[in-house]
């Protein structure tokens, strides 16, 4: 059992990603994440007044019971496997971090960026929900996220899933090397 | 009986991608710095194995749970949307460091600050279901 407490590999994560993905299609659905944003607002009432809101939501009912299985997940890994340990990033990386206030090496997350006490600070409140109106937006707009395009997609070798993946490159590697330096200077 | 699959499915999800640390900002920070192989050998093996699985499926016309054929809708082709959501995407996700399944394992993990991304992530689907006549395809 010792194994479960340690850091999962990944070439043992990537496999048992993969047994999700086969087993979703088993169950006669598909990997997509993004979708469930969807399904909530639908389920919220926003087919009243959008068009693209309104359709049958309840048919993705089993999307926000595995969304419900994921959040139980992180809470059982966090409580009873050790997954909150500090996460450890390579020295360059480290430097990096240091040059900009950013503690690393000593956390799971950086308390500069996502620490509670950022709910609490403007600046804190535009990163946090300005990043979430992004990918809100972003991944309706380019039909899936990482699990809909990197992982079905490109294991049905979809282009438009590649065109996507190429897409999330080019926007993670602009914020990582040009903005985040920029709002965290 | 229906849903309790999937509901133990994303528990298998959830453990898996926490224990993974795939969940954390400093992962995805140290992937676009090209400075790990951890997230990289991750996303290539699951799509490697999921390649040989999804051709499986369709040489082998197996079949669901329920017996019907296991069918797979392609991706629209509208590739203008493909890459400018893929790239707003792109920028929350390394901004926040977390793709959408990452935020709801965050927010069991006890990372309250995340319930104000999934907040902005419903936000930001519902204004592109406002404005998205207006938005190339």
């Amino acid at each position: 059992m010792q194994f479960l407490l340690q850091p999962f590999p990944w070439y043992v994560v990537g496999p048992l990603i993969a047994v999700n993905l086969f087993l979703l299609l088993y169950f006669g659905q598909r990997f997509g994440i993004s979708t469930g944003l969807k399904t909530t607002c639908a389920a919220l009432g926003a087919g009243n007044k959008i068009p693209f809101f309104k359709y049958d939501w309840k048919k993705e009912d089993w999307l926000l019971v595995y969304t419900l299985g994921t959040i139980i997940g992180g809470f059982l890994a966090f409580q009873f496997l050790d997954a909150g340990d500090a996460v450890i990033v390579s020295d360059s990386t480290k430097t990096a971090l240091e040059n900009m206030g950013i503690t690393a090496n000593q956390t799971f997350n950086p308390v500069e960026i996502v620490g509670t006490e950022n709910l609490f600070t403007l600046k804190g409140i535009a990163i946090l929900l300005g990043g979430g109106l992004l990918i809100g937006f972003g991944t309706r707009w380019a039909n899936g996220c990482t699990s809909g395009h990197a992982i079905s997609g490109l294991s049905d070798l979809q282009l438009p899933s590649l065109v996507a993946v190429i897409g999330f490159f080019i926007g993670g590697l602009v914020m990582t090397h040009l903005l985040i330096p920029i709002i965290f200077k | 009986m229906r849903l309790l699959k999937f509901l133990l499915l994303g528990i298998f999800f959830g453990i898996v991608l926490a224990k993974a640390q795939v969940i954390s900002w400093f992962r995805i920070y140290e992937m676009f710095r090209f400075e790990s192989f951890h997230m990289y050998g991750i996303i290539g093996s699951a799509v490697v194995l999921g390649v040989v699985i999804v051709q499986y499926i369709k040489l082998s016309h197996l079949k669901a749970i329920d017996g019907t054929p296991i069918t797979i809708q392609p991706k629209p082709t509208t590739y203008k949307a493909s890459i400018l959501g893929g790239i707003l995407f792109g920028l929350g996700w390394a901004l926040v460091g977390a793709c959408p399944g990452p935020i709801y394992i965050l927010i069991g993990a006890g990372f309250w600050s995340f319930i104000l991304v999934l907040i902005g992530a419903l936000l930001g689907t519902f204004i592109y279901g406002v404005v998205k006549e207006k938005l190339p395809h």
